[in-house]
Protein backbone atom coordinates (compact mmCIF):
# COMPACT_ATOMS: atom_id res chain seq x y z
CA UNK A 1 0.00 0.00 0.00
CA UNK A 2 1.48 3.39 -0.96
CA UNK A 3 2.45 5.53 1.99
CA UNK A 4 2.03 8.97 0.52
CA UNK A 5 0.44 9.63 -2.79
CA UNK A 6 -0.17 12.78 -4.70
CA UNK A 7 -3.78 12.88 -5.71
CA UNK A 8 -3.40 14.11 -9.22
CA UNK A 9 -2.60 12.09 -12.27
CA UNK A 10 -3.51 8.64 -10.95
CA UNK A 11 -6.14 6.18 -12.04
CA UNK A 12 -9.29 6.69 -10.00
CA UNK A 13 -9.81 4.22 -7.16
CA UNK A 14 -13.53 4.82 -7.32
CA UNK A 15 -15.45 5.81 -10.45
CA UNK A 16 -19.19 6.37 -10.35
CA UNK A 17 -21.08 6.71 -13.63
CA UNK A 18 -24.59 8.14 -14.00
CA UNK A 19 -25.89 6.70 -10.75
CA UNK A 20 -29.64 7.03 -10.21
CA UNK A 21 -31.75 6.23 -7.16
CA UNK A 22 -35.37 7.18 -6.59
CA UNK A 23 -37.46 6.93 -3.44
CA UNK A 24 -41.09 7.15 -4.42
CA UNK A 25 -41.33 10.20 -6.66
CA UNK A 26 -38.07 11.73 -5.50
CA UNK A 27 -34.91 11.18 -7.49
CA UNK A 28 -32.49 11.38 -4.57
CA UNK A 29 -29.54 10.74 -6.84
CA UNK A 30 -30.17 11.75 -10.41
CA UNK A 31 -27.36 10.71 -12.70
CA UNK A 32 -24.37 11.52 -10.56
CA UNK A 33 -20.89 10.79 -11.91
CA UNK A 34 -17.65 11.30 -10.05
CA UNK A 35 -14.14 9.98 -9.60
CA UNK A 36 -12.00 9.63 -6.52
CA UNK A 37 -8.26 9.39 -7.17
CA UNK A 38 -6.30 6.80 -5.21
CA UNK A 39 -4.55 8.31 -2.20
CA UNK A 40 -6.67 11.44 -2.10
CA UNK A 41 -8.94 12.96 0.48
CA UNK A 42 -12.08 14.01 -1.33
CA UNK A 43 -14.76 16.18 0.20
CA UNK A 44 -18.34 15.63 -0.86
CA UNK A 45 -20.46 18.64 0.00
CA UNK A 46 -23.83 20.04 -0.85
CA UNK A 47 -27.03 21.28 0.79
CA UNK A 48 -29.28 18.94 2.73
CA UNK A 49 -31.12 16.58 0.42
CA UNK A 50 -28.44 16.83 -2.27
CA UNK A 51 -28.15 13.02 -2.33
CA UNK A 52 -24.76 12.66 -0.67
CA UNK A 53 -25.72 10.00 1.84
CA UNK A 54 -27.76 8.13 -0.74
CA UNK A 55 -24.74 8.12 -3.03
CA UNK A 56 -22.63 6.76 -0.15
CA UNK A 57 -25.23 4.10 0.49
CA UNK A 58 -25.12 2.93 -3.11
CA UNK A 59 -21.34 2.94 -3.32
CA UNK A 60 -21.08 0.90 -0.10
CA UNK A 61 -23.73 -1.60 -1.22
CA UNK A 62 -26.43 -0.59 1.27
CA UNK A 63 -28.75 0.64 -1.46
CA UNK A 64 -29.20 -0.84 -4.91
CA UNK A 65 -28.91 1.78 -7.64
CA UNK A 66 -31.79 2.02 -10.14
CA UNK A 67 -29.20 2.49 -12.85
CA UNK A 68 -25.59 3.48 -13.34
CA UNK A 69 -22.34 1.77 -12.43
CA UNK A 70 -19.82 1.80 -9.61
CA UNK A 71 -16.24 0.84 -10.43
CA UNK A 72 -13.82 0.09 -7.62
CA UNK A 73 -10.26 -0.03 -8.87
CA UNK A 74 -11.55 -0.67 -12.36
CA UNK A 75 -13.83 -3.59 -11.41
CA UNK A 76 -17.60 -3.30 -11.71
CA UNK A 77 -18.96 -3.66 -8.17
CA UNK A 78 -22.44 -2.23 -8.78
CA UNK A 79 -25.02 -3.81 -6.48
CA UNK A 80 -22.62 -6.06 -4.56
CA UNK A 81 -23.67 -6.62 -0.92
CA UNK A 82 -21.78 -4.67 1.78
CA UNK A 83 -19.72 -7.62 3.01
CA UNK A 84 -18.35 -8.24 -0.48
CA UNK A 85 -17.38 -4.60 -0.86
CA UNK A 86 -15.81 -4.70 2.57
CA UNK A 87 -13.69 -7.63 1.41
CA UNK A 88 -12.54 -5.45 -1.48
CA UNK A 89 -11.38 -2.77 0.90
CA UNK A 90 -14.34 -0.42 1.01
CA UNK A 91 -15.40 0.70 4.49
CA UNK A 92 -17.99 3.26 5.53
CA UNK A 93 -19.14 5.09 8.64
CA UNK A 94 -22.57 6.53 9.36
CA UNK A 95 -23.95 10.01 9.77
CA UNK A 96 -25.63 9.00 13.02
CA UNK A 97 -22.99 6.94 14.80
CA UNK A 98 -23.80 3.26 14.51
CA UNK A 99 -22.13 1.48 17.39
CA UNK A 100 -22.86 -1.88 18.99
CA UNK A 101 -24.33 -0.36 22.13
CA UNK A 102 -24.46 -3.33 24.47
CA UNK A 103 -20.94 -4.44 23.64
CA UNK A 104 -17.75 -3.09 25.13
CA UNK A 105 -15.80 -0.49 23.20
CA UNK A 106 -13.06 -3.05 22.65
CA UNK A 107 -15.50 -5.67 21.38
CA UNK A 108 -16.88 -3.07 18.99
CA UNK A 109 -13.50 -3.09 17.31
CA UNK A 110 -12.72 -6.79 17.70
CA UNK A 111 -15.77 -7.68 15.64
CA UNK A 112 -14.34 -6.10 12.54
CA UNK A 113 -11.40 -8.11 11.12
CA UNK A 114 -12.53 -10.38 8.31
CA UNK A 115 -11.87 -14.08 8.09
CA UNK A 116 -11.53 -14.79 11.82
CA UNK A 117 -11.45 -18.57 12.14
CA UNK A 118 -13.54 -18.32 15.30
CA UNK A 119 -16.41 -16.98 13.22
CA UNK A 120 -17.11 -20.63 12.47
CA UNK A 121 -18.93 -22.34 15.37
CA UNK A 122 -17.32 -25.60 14.43
CA UNK A 123 -13.80 -24.23 14.73
CA UNK A 124 -14.68 -22.58 18.01
CA UNK A 125 -15.53 -26.08 19.26
CA UNK A 126 -12.66 -28.09 17.82
CA UNK A 127 -9.83 -25.55 17.45
CA UNK A 128 -10.32 -23.40 20.52
CA UNK A 129 -6.58 -22.91 20.98
CA UNK A 130 -6.12 -21.48 17.54
CA UNK A 131 -9.18 -19.27 17.91
CA UNK A 132 -7.84 -17.88 21.16
CA UNK A 133 -4.38 -17.20 19.76
CA UNK A 134 -5.92 -15.35 16.85
CA UNK A 135 -8.21 -13.44 19.15
CA UNK A 136 -5.29 -12.31 21.31
CA UNK A 137 -3.71 -10.74 18.23
CA UNK A 138 -6.97 -9.03 17.29
CA UNK A 139 -7.32 -7.79 20.84
CA UNK A 140 -3.82 -6.32 20.76
CA UNK A 141 -4.66 -4.55 17.54
CA UNK A 142 -7.89 -3.19 19.00
CA UNK A 143 -5.97 -1.85 21.97
CA UNK A 144 -3.52 -0.10 19.66
CA UNK A 145 -6.37 1.55 17.79
CA UNK A 146 -8.02 2.57 21.07
CA UNK A 147 -4.77 4.12 22.28
CA UNK A 148 -4.40 5.97 18.97
CA UNK A 149 -7.90 7.40 19.36
CA UNK A 150 -7.42 8.09 23.11
CA UNK A 151 -10.31 5.80 23.89
CA UNK A 152 -8.22 3.33 25.88
CA UNK A 153 -9.60 4.58 29.20
CA UNK A 154 -13.11 3.53 28.20
CA UNK A 155 -12.23 0.23 26.53
CA UNK A 156 -14.33 -1.85 28.95
CA UNK A 157 -17.28 0.53 28.82
CA UNK A 158 -20.41 -0.29 26.85
CA UNK A 159 -20.27 1.63 23.58
CA UNK A 160 -23.81 2.87 24.23
CA UNK A 161 -22.51 4.89 27.18
CA UNK A 162 -20.02 6.91 25.12
CA UNK A 163 -20.60 10.54 24.17
CA UNK A 164 -21.61 11.33 20.61
CA UNK A 165 -18.10 12.50 19.74
CA UNK A 166 -16.51 9.38 21.22
CA UNK A 167 -18.87 7.24 19.17
CA UNK A 168 -17.68 9.05 16.07
CA UNK A 169 -14.10 8.21 17.03
CA UNK A 170 -15.07 4.60 17.66
CA UNK A 171 -16.56 4.39 14.19
CA UNK A 172 -13.35 5.75 12.76
CA UNK A 173 -11.59 3.10 14.83
CA UNK A 174 -13.57 0.37 13.11
CA UNK A 175 -12.07 1.39 9.79
CA UNK A 176 -8.63 0.97 11.35
CA UNK A 177 -9.26 -2.66 12.29
CA UNK A 178 -8.92 -3.68 8.67
CA UNK A 179 -6.76 -2.62 5.73
CA UNK A 180 -9.22 -0.46 3.84
CA UNK A 181 -8.40 1.13 0.53
CA UNK A 182 -11.36 3.45 0.41
CA UNK A 183 -13.02 4.88 3.49
CA UNK A 184 -16.33 6.71 3.23
CA UNK A 185 -16.89 8.99 6.21
CA UNK A 186 -20.45 10.28 6.53
CA UNK A 187 -20.31 13.51 8.54
CA UNK A 188 -17.50 12.49 10.89
CA UNK A 189 -17.61 15.92 12.52
CA UNK A 190 -21.33 16.16 13.27
CA UNK A 191 -21.91 16.74 16.97
CA UNK A 192 -18.21 16.73 17.79
CA UNK A 193 -16.86 19.48 20.07
CA UNK A 194 -14.01 21.72 18.80
CA UNK A 195 -11.25 20.00 20.81
CA UNK A 196 -12.29 16.55 19.63
CA UNK A 197 -12.72 17.94 16.14
CA UNK A 198 -9.08 18.99 15.97
CA UNK A 199 -8.12 15.51 17.04
CA UNK A 200 -10.44 13.92 14.53
CA UNK A 201 -8.90 16.02 11.77
CA UNK A 202 -5.41 14.89 12.74
CA UNK A 203 -6.53 11.26 12.83
CA UNK A 204 -8.04 11.47 9.37
CA UNK A 205 -4.91 13.10 8.02
CA UNK A 206 -2.69 10.46 9.61
CA UNK A 207 -4.78 7.64 8.16
CA UNK A 208 -4.41 9.17 4.71
CA UNK A 209 -0.73 10.11 4.84
CA UNK A 210 0.71 7.27 6.87
CA UNK A 211 -1.58 4.39 6.13
CA UNK A 212 -2.46 5.31 2.59
CA UNK A 213 -6.23 5.24 3.00
CA UNK A 214 -8.13 6.94 0.22
CA UNK A 215 -10.83 8.90 1.99
CA UNK A 216 -14.10 10.48 0.94
CA UNK A 217 -15.81 12.73 3.46
CA UNK A 218 -19.36 13.98 3.47
CA UNK A 219 -19.37 16.99 5.76
CA UNK A 220 -21.10 20.28 6.42
CA UNK A 221 -18.18 21.73 8.36
CA UNK A 222 -16.39 23.68 5.64
CA UNK A 223 -13.31 24.28 7.78
CA UNK A 224 -12.80 20.57 8.11
CA UNK A 225 -13.26 20.09 4.37
CA UNK A 226 -10.97 23.01 3.50
CA UNK A 227 -8.20 21.86 5.79
CA UNK A 228 -8.23 18.22 4.76
CA UNK A 229 -9.39 17.76 1.20
CA UNK A 230 -7.35 17.61 -2.00
CA UNK A 231 -10.47 17.95 -4.07
CA UNK A 232 -14.05 18.89 -3.35
CA UNK A 233 -17.11 17.62 -5.17
CA UNK A 234 -20.32 19.58 -4.83
CA UNK A 235 -23.69 17.90 -5.21
CA UNK A 236 -27.11 19.47 -5.46
CA UNK A 237 -30.47 17.92 -6.30
CA UNK A 238 -28.94 14.53 -6.97
CA UNK A 239 -26.38 15.74 -9.46
CA UNK A 240 -22.73 16.69 -9.34
CA UNK A 241 -22.57 20.42 -9.68
CA UNK A 242 -18.87 21.19 -9.51
CA UNK A 243 -15.51 19.71 -8.76
CA UNK A 244 -12.16 21.25 -7.90
CA UNK A 245 -10.15 22.69 -5.04
CA UNK A 246 -12.02 24.29 -2.15
CA UNK A 247 -11.17 27.76 -3.49
CA UNK A 248 -12.41 26.87 -6.96
CA UNK A 249 -15.76 25.57 -5.81
CA UNK A 250 -16.15 28.47 -3.39
CA UNK A 251 -15.82 30.83 -6.31
CA UNK A 252 -18.33 28.89 -8.40
CA UNK A 253 -21.53 30.85 -8.84
CA UNK A 254 -23.74 27.79 -9.27
CA UNK A 255 -22.44 26.37 -6.02
CA UNK A 256 -23.25 29.59 -4.21
CA UNK A 257 -26.70 29.58 -5.68
CA UNK A 258 -27.27 25.97 -4.63
CA UNK A 259 -26.35 26.75 -1.04
CA UNK A 260 -28.50 29.85 -0.97
CA UNK A 261 -31.41 27.98 -2.55
CA UNK A 262 -32.78 27.87 -6.08
CA UNK A 263 -30.23 26.18 -8.30
CA UNK A 264 -31.95 26.75 -11.57
CA UNK A 265 -32.47 30.49 -11.47
CA UNK A 266 -28.85 31.21 -10.67
CA UNK A 267 -28.50 34.90 -10.04
CA UNK A 268 -25.47 35.53 -12.24
CA UNK B 1 -51.10 -26.67 56.10
CA UNK B 2 -47.38 -26.31 56.84
CA UNK B 3 -46.62 -29.94 56.23
CA UNK B 4 -48.42 -29.66 52.95
CA UNK B 5 -46.15 -26.78 51.95
CA UNK B 6 -43.18 -28.75 53.19
CA UNK B 7 -44.20 -31.77 51.15
CA UNK B 8 -44.59 -29.53 48.09
CA UNK B 9 -41.12 -28.15 48.65
CA UNK B 10 -39.56 -31.58 48.98
CA UNK B 11 -41.37 -32.67 45.85
CA UNK B 12 -39.45 -29.95 43.97
CA UNK B 13 -36.32 -32.05 44.39
CA UNK B 14 -37.99 -35.17 43.04
CA UNK B 15 -36.03 -36.44 40.00
CA UNK B 16 -39.28 -36.49 38.03
CA UNK B 17 -39.66 -32.71 38.46
CA UNK B 18 -35.95 -32.05 38.01
CA UNK B 19 -35.81 -34.03 34.76
CA UNK B 20 -38.63 -31.97 33.26
CA UNK B 21 -36.97 -28.77 34.42
CA UNK B 22 -33.75 -29.96 32.77
CA UNK B 23 -35.54 -30.69 29.51
CA UNK B 24 -36.98 -27.18 29.59
CA UNK B 25 -33.47 -25.90 30.27
CA UNK B 26 -32.36 -27.50 26.99
CA UNK B 27 -35.16 -25.66 25.20
CA UNK B 28 -34.25 -22.38 26.91
CA UNK B 29 -30.60 -22.81 25.91
CA UNK B 30 -31.70 -23.24 22.29
CA UNK B 31 -33.87 -20.15 22.45
CA UNK B 32 -31.00 -18.26 24.05
CA UNK B 33 -28.88 -18.75 20.93
CA UNK B 34 -31.63 -17.15 18.86
CA UNK B 35 -32.96 -14.44 21.13
CA UNK B 36 -30.15 -13.92 23.63
CA UNK B 37 -27.22 -14.02 21.23
CA UNK B 38 -28.81 -12.86 17.99
CA UNK B 39 -32.05 -11.05 18.82
CA UNK B 40 -34.19 -13.38 16.72
CA UNK B 41 -37.79 -13.27 17.86
CA UNK B 42 -38.75 -16.91 17.36
CA UNK B 43 -42.14 -17.56 18.92
CA UNK B 44 -42.49 -20.86 17.14
CA UNK B 45 -40.36 -22.80 19.63
CA UNK B 46 -43.13 -25.40 19.90
CA UNK B 47 -42.71 -26.30 16.22
CA UNK B 48 -39.09 -27.37 16.69
CA UNK B 49 -39.92 -28.94 20.04
CA UNK B 50 -42.61 -31.04 18.32
CA UNK B 51 -40.44 -31.88 15.32
CA UNK B 52 -37.75 -33.23 17.63
CA UNK B 53 -40.14 -35.13 19.86
CA UNK B 54 -42.03 -36.81 17.00
CA UNK B 55 -38.87 -37.60 15.05
CA UNK B 56 -37.24 -39.36 17.98
CA UNK B 57 -40.49 -41.12 18.88
CA UNK B 58 -41.12 -42.40 15.35
CA UNK B 59 -37.53 -43.54 14.92
CA UNK B 60 -37.43 -45.51 18.17
CA UNK B 61 -40.89 -47.03 18.72
CA UNK B 62 -41.63 -50.61 17.69
CA UNK B 63 -43.27 -51.05 14.26
CA UNK B 64 -46.95 -50.17 14.41
CA UNK B 65 -49.94 -49.44 12.16
CA UNK B 66 -50.79 -46.36 14.19
CA UNK B 67 -48.25 -44.02 12.64
CA UNK B 68 -45.22 -43.84 10.41
CA UNK B 69 -42.67 -46.50 11.41
CA UNK B 70 -41.82 -47.14 14.12
CA UNK B 71 -38.35 -48.01 13.16
CA UNK B 72 -37.24 -49.51 16.49
CA UNK B 73 -33.88 -47.74 16.28
CA UNK B 74 -31.71 -47.07 19.35
CA UNK B 75 -32.62 -43.97 21.36
CA UNK B 76 -29.28 -42.32 20.54
CA UNK B 77 -30.18 -42.50 16.86
CA UNK B 78 -33.61 -41.11 17.65
CA UNK B 79 -32.13 -38.11 19.44
CA UNK B 80 -29.62 -37.52 16.64
CA UNK B 81 -32.52 -37.68 14.19
CA UNK B 82 -34.40 -35.12 16.29
CA UNK B 83 -31.46 -32.73 16.07
CA UNK B 84 -31.06 -33.23 12.33
CA UNK B 85 -34.75 -32.91 11.44
CA UNK B 86 -35.27 -29.78 13.57
CA UNK B 87 -32.09 -28.29 12.14
CA UNK B 88 -33.13 -29.00 8.56
CA UNK B 89 -36.60 -27.63 9.23
CA UNK B 90 -34.99 -24.45 10.59
CA UNK B 91 -32.72 -24.25 7.56
CA UNK B 92 -35.69 -24.49 5.21
CA UNK B 93 -37.70 -21.88 7.11
CA UNK B 94 -34.62 -19.76 7.65
CA UNK B 95 -33.84 -19.56 3.96
CA UNK B 96 -37.30 -18.11 3.40
CA UNK B 97 -37.64 -15.84 6.44
CA UNK B 98 -34.12 -14.85 7.45
CA UNK B 99 -34.31 -11.41 5.93
CA UNK B 100 -37.50 -10.60 7.81
CA UNK B 101 -37.33 -8.00 10.51
CA UNK B 102 -37.77 -9.39 13.99
CA UNK B 103 -41.47 -8.69 14.37
CA UNK B 104 -42.24 -10.29 11.02
CA UNK B 105 -40.09 -13.27 11.95
CA UNK B 106 -42.25 -13.62 15.05
CA UNK B 107 -45.43 -13.82 13.00
CA UNK B 108 -43.87 -16.25 10.54
CA UNK B 109 -42.58 -18.56 13.24
CA UNK B 110 -45.78 -18.68 15.27
CA UNK B 111 -47.66 -19.54 12.09
CA UNK B 112 -45.16 -22.23 11.31
CA UNK B 113 -45.40 -23.82 14.76
CA UNK B 114 -49.17 -23.98 14.38
CA UNK B 115 -48.84 -25.55 10.93
CA UNK B 116 -46.61 -28.23 12.39
CA UNK B 117 -48.94 -28.88 15.30
CA UNK B 118 -52.03 -29.05 13.12
CA UNK B 119 -50.26 -31.33 10.64
CA UNK B 120 -49.38 -33.68 13.47
CA UNK B 121 -52.96 -33.48 14.67
CA UNK B 122 -54.49 -34.31 11.30
CA UNK B 123 -52.06 -36.57 9.45
CA UNK B 124 -52.89 -39.89 11.09
CA UNK B 125 -50.50 -41.91 8.92
CA UNK B 126 -47.62 -39.80 10.18
CA UNK B 127 -48.37 -39.14 13.80
CA UNK B 128 -51.56 -40.99 14.78
CA UNK B 129 -53.37 -37.64 15.00
CA UNK B 130 -54.87 -36.56 18.32
CA UNK B 131 -54.35 -40.03 19.78
CA UNK B 132 -50.62 -39.35 19.75
CA UNK B 133 -47.60 -41.59 19.81
CA UNK B 134 -47.27 -43.89 22.79
CA UNK B 135 -44.98 -46.61 24.09
CA UNK B 136 -41.97 -44.45 23.29
CA UNK B 137 -38.99 -46.36 24.73
CA UNK B 138 -37.28 -45.12 27.88
CA UNK B 139 -33.51 -45.60 28.04
CA UNK B 140 -33.72 -47.02 31.57
CA UNK B 141 -36.82 -49.12 30.96
CA UNK B 142 -36.10 -51.98 33.37
CA UNK B 143 -35.56 -49.92 36.51
CA UNK B 144 -38.08 -49.15 39.27
CA UNK B 145 -39.81 -45.82 38.74
CA UNK B 146 -37.79 -43.76 41.23
CA UNK B 147 -34.42 -44.94 40.01
CA UNK B 148 -35.50 -44.63 36.42
CA UNK B 149 -36.41 -40.99 36.94
CA UNK B 150 -33.18 -40.32 38.77
CA UNK B 151 -31.12 -41.96 36.03
CA UNK B 152 -32.97 -39.91 33.41
CA UNK B 153 -32.39 -36.73 35.36
CA UNK B 154 -28.67 -37.51 35.43
CA UNK B 155 -28.75 -38.05 31.66
CA UNK B 156 -30.56 -34.73 31.14
CA UNK B 157 -28.16 -32.96 33.49
CA UNK B 158 -25.20 -34.25 31.49
CA UNK B 159 -26.81 -33.00 28.28
CA UNK B 160 -27.56 -29.60 29.82
CA UNK B 161 -24.02 -29.15 31.11
CA UNK B 162 -22.50 -30.32 27.82
CA UNK B 163 -24.74 -28.00 25.80
CA UNK B 164 -24.01 -25.13 28.12
CA UNK B 165 -20.27 -25.57 27.63
CA UNK B 166 -20.54 -25.83 23.85
CA UNK B 167 -22.87 -22.86 23.49
CA UNK B 168 -20.90 -20.75 25.94
CA UNK B 169 -17.74 -21.34 23.96
CA UNK B 170 -19.54 -20.41 20.76
CA UNK B 171 -20.72 -17.24 22.48
CA UNK B 172 -17.26 -16.27 23.64
CA UNK B 173 -15.81 -16.98 20.21
CA UNK B 174 -15.78 -14.43 17.39
CA UNK B 175 -18.92 -16.21 16.17
CA UNK B 176 -20.88 -15.08 19.23
CA UNK B 177 -19.36 -11.63 18.97
CA UNK B 178 -20.56 -11.26 15.40
CA UNK B 179 -24.05 -12.40 16.46
CA UNK B 180 -24.15 -9.78 19.21
CA UNK B 181 -23.01 -7.17 16.73
CA UNK B 182 -25.84 -7.90 14.33
CA UNK B 183 -28.27 -8.06 17.25
CA UNK B 184 -27.15 -4.60 18.36
CA UNK B 185 -27.12 -2.92 14.96
CA UNK B 186 -27.45 -4.66 11.67
CA UNK B 187 -26.31 -1.69 9.56
CA UNK B 188 -23.07 -1.44 11.49
CA UNK B 189 -22.50 -5.20 11.29
CA UNK B 190 -22.89 -4.90 7.52
CA UNK B 191 -20.44 -2.00 7.48
CA UNK B 192 -18.05 -4.16 9.49
CA UNK B 193 -18.13 -6.59 6.58
CA UNK B 194 -20.17 -9.32 8.26
CA UNK B 195 -22.28 -11.62 6.15
CA UNK B 196 -25.31 -10.96 8.29
CA UNK B 197 -27.60 -13.45 6.54
CA UNK B 198 -25.15 -16.29 7.05
CA UNK B 199 -24.75 -15.60 10.77
CA UNK B 200 -28.49 -15.30 11.23
CA UNK B 201 -29.16 -18.56 9.50
CA UNK B 202 -26.51 -20.36 11.55
CA UNK B 203 -27.93 -19.08 14.83
CA UNK B 204 -31.46 -19.99 13.80
CA UNK B 205 -30.47 -23.52 12.76
CA UNK B 206 -28.26 -24.17 15.80
CA UNK B 207 -30.88 -22.89 18.25
CA UNK B 208 -33.64 -24.90 16.61
CA UNK B 209 -31.53 -28.06 16.52
CA UNK B 210 -31.02 -27.71 20.28
CA UNK B 211 -34.79 -27.32 20.71
CA UNK B 212 -35.21 -30.50 18.68
CA UNK B 213 -32.90 -32.31 21.08
CA UNK B 214 -35.05 -31.02 23.94
CA UNK B 215 -38.10 -32.42 22.16
CA UNK B 216 -36.45 -35.83 21.80
CA UNK B 217 -35.52 -35.87 25.48
CA UNK B 218 -39.10 -34.97 26.36
CA UNK B 219 -40.53 -37.80 24.26
CA UNK B 220 -38.40 -40.51 25.83
CA UNK B 221 -39.07 -39.29 29.35
CA UNK B 222 -42.80 -38.78 29.00
CA UNK B 223 -43.25 -41.98 26.97
CA UNK B 224 -46.26 -40.43 25.26
CA UNK B 225 -46.68 -37.35 23.07
CA UNK B 226 -49.68 -35.81 21.38
CA UNK B 227 -50.24 -32.50 19.58
CA UNK B 228 -51.68 -31.02 22.80
CA UNK B 229 -48.23 -30.98 24.37
CA UNK B 230 -47.08 -28.52 21.73
CA UNK B 231 -49.74 -25.86 22.12
CA UNK B 232 -48.27 -22.36 22.34
CA UNK B 233 -48.60 -22.00 26.12
CA UNK B 234 -46.34 -24.88 27.12
CA UNK B 235 -44.55 -25.36 23.85
CA UNK B 236 -43.38 -21.79 23.38
CA UNK B 237 -44.38 -19.16 25.90
CA UNK B 238 -43.28 -20.84 29.10
CA UNK B 239 -39.85 -21.27 27.52
CA UNK B 240 -39.74 -17.57 26.69
CA UNK B 241 -40.68 -16.76 30.29
CA UNK B 242 -37.88 -19.03 31.50
CA UNK B 243 -35.32 -17.28 29.33
CA UNK B 244 -36.45 -13.74 30.17
CA UNK B 245 -36.68 -14.46 33.89
CA UNK B 246 -33.33 -16.25 33.95
CA UNK B 247 -31.51 -13.71 31.79
CA UNK B 248 -31.37 -13.60 28.01
CA UNK B 249 -27.85 -13.83 26.65
CA UNK B 250 -26.62 -15.78 29.66
CA UNK B 251 -26.59 -19.59 29.43
CA UNK B 252 -26.59 -20.00 33.21
CA UNK B 253 -29.54 -17.66 33.32
CA UNK B 254 -31.44 -19.78 30.81
CA UNK B 255 -30.89 -22.89 32.94
CA UNK B 256 -31.75 -21.10 36.19
CA UNK B 257 -34.88 -19.63 34.62
CA UNK B 258 -36.04 -23.06 33.48
CA UNK B 259 -35.74 -24.46 36.99
CA UNK B 260 -37.24 -21.44 38.74
CA UNK B 261 -40.32 -21.33 36.53
CA UNK B 262 -40.83 -25.07 36.45
CA UNK B 263 -40.47 -25.20 40.23
CA UNK B 264 -42.90 -22.37 40.66
CA UNK B 265 -45.38 -24.09 38.42
CA UNK B 266 -44.95 -27.45 40.13
CA UNK B 267 -45.00 -25.99 43.63
CA UNK B 268 -48.36 -24.38 43.02
CA UNK B 269 -49.76 -27.77 41.97
CA UNK B 270 -49.08 -28.90 45.51
CA UNK B 271 -50.71 -25.81 46.99
CA UNK B 272 -53.82 -26.17 44.91
CA UNK B 273 -54.49 -29.55 46.42
CA UNK B 274 -55.11 -27.63 49.67
CA UNK B 275 -58.12 -25.87 48.23
CA UNK B 276 -61.60 -27.37 47.95
CA UNK B 277 -61.98 -29.57 44.88
CA UNK B 278 -64.71 -27.41 43.35
CA UNK B 279 -62.19 -24.58 42.80
CA UNK B 280 -59.59 -26.82 41.14
CA UNK B 281 -60.21 -25.60 37.58
CA UNK B 282 -60.12 -21.93 38.47
CA UNK B 283 -56.98 -22.40 40.51
CA UNK B 284 -55.36 -24.20 37.60
CA UNK B 285 -55.77 -21.04 35.54
CA UNK B 286 -54.42 -19.06 38.46
CA UNK B 287 -51.13 -20.94 38.20
CA UNK B 288 -50.59 -19.68 34.69
CA UNK B 289 -51.43 -16.18 35.91
CA UNK B 290 -48.82 -16.55 38.61
CA UNK B 291 -46.18 -17.33 35.96
CA UNK B 292 -47.32 -14.20 34.13
CA UNK B 293 -47.08 -12.15 37.32
CA UNK B 294 -43.51 -13.32 37.88
CA UNK B 295 -42.66 -12.34 34.32
CA UNK B 296 -44.08 -8.85 34.83
CA UNK B 297 -42.25 -8.44 38.14
CA UNK B 298 -38.97 -9.41 36.51
CA UNK B 299 -39.54 -7.07 33.57
CA UNK B 300 -40.24 -4.22 35.97
CA UNK B 301 -37.50 -4.74 38.52
CA UNK B 302 -34.86 -6.88 36.83
CA UNK B 303 -35.36 -6.37 33.11
CA UNK B 304 -32.10 -8.14 32.28
CA UNK B 305 -33.21 -11.22 34.22
CA UNK B 306 -31.85 -12.92 37.32
CA UNK B 307 -28.44 -13.44 35.68
CA UNK B 308 -27.86 -10.69 33.09
CA UNK B 309 -25.63 -11.09 30.07
CA UNK B 310 -21.97 -10.64 31.02
CA UNK B 311 -20.26 -7.72 29.36
CA UNK B 312 -16.63 -8.73 29.45
CA UNK B 313 -16.53 -11.16 26.59
CA UNK B 314 -13.52 -10.02 24.60
CA UNK B 315 -12.52 -7.71 27.41
CA UNK B 316 -11.32 -10.33 29.82
CA UNK B 317 -8.66 -12.83 29.01
CA UNK B 318 -7.07 -15.01 31.56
Amino acid sequence: MPATVAAAGRAPLLAVHSLVKSFGGIRAVDGASLEIPAGSITGLIGPNGAGKSTLFGMVAGFLKPDSGTVLLDGADVTGLPPHRLFARGLVRTFQIPATFDRMTVRDNLMVVPAGQSGESVWRAWVQWGRVQTEDAAIRARADEVLAFLSLDHVCEEYAGNLSGGQKKLLELGRTMMTEPRLVLLDEPGAGVNPTLMAKLREHIRTLNRERGYTICIVEHDMDLIASLCDQVIVMAEGKVLARGSMDEVRANAEVRAAYLGGVRDSST
Amino acid sequence: MMEHVGASLIYLLDPFVLAFAGIYAVMALGLNVQWGYTGQFNIGVAGFFAAGAYTSAILTTAPTDNHLGGFALPIVIGLAGAVVVSGLLALLIGLITIRLREDYLAIATIGLAEIIRLTLKNEDWLSNGTRGVFAIPHPFQGMPADERNLAYFVLVAVVVVGLYLLLERARRAPWGRALRALRERESAALAAGKNVDRFRLEAFVLGSAVMGLGGGLYAHFAGFISPEVFEPMFGTFIIWVMLIVGGAGNGKGAILGAFVIWWLYTFTTGLISLAPVKYATQLGALRVMLVGAVLIAILLWRPDGLLPESRDVGGKRK
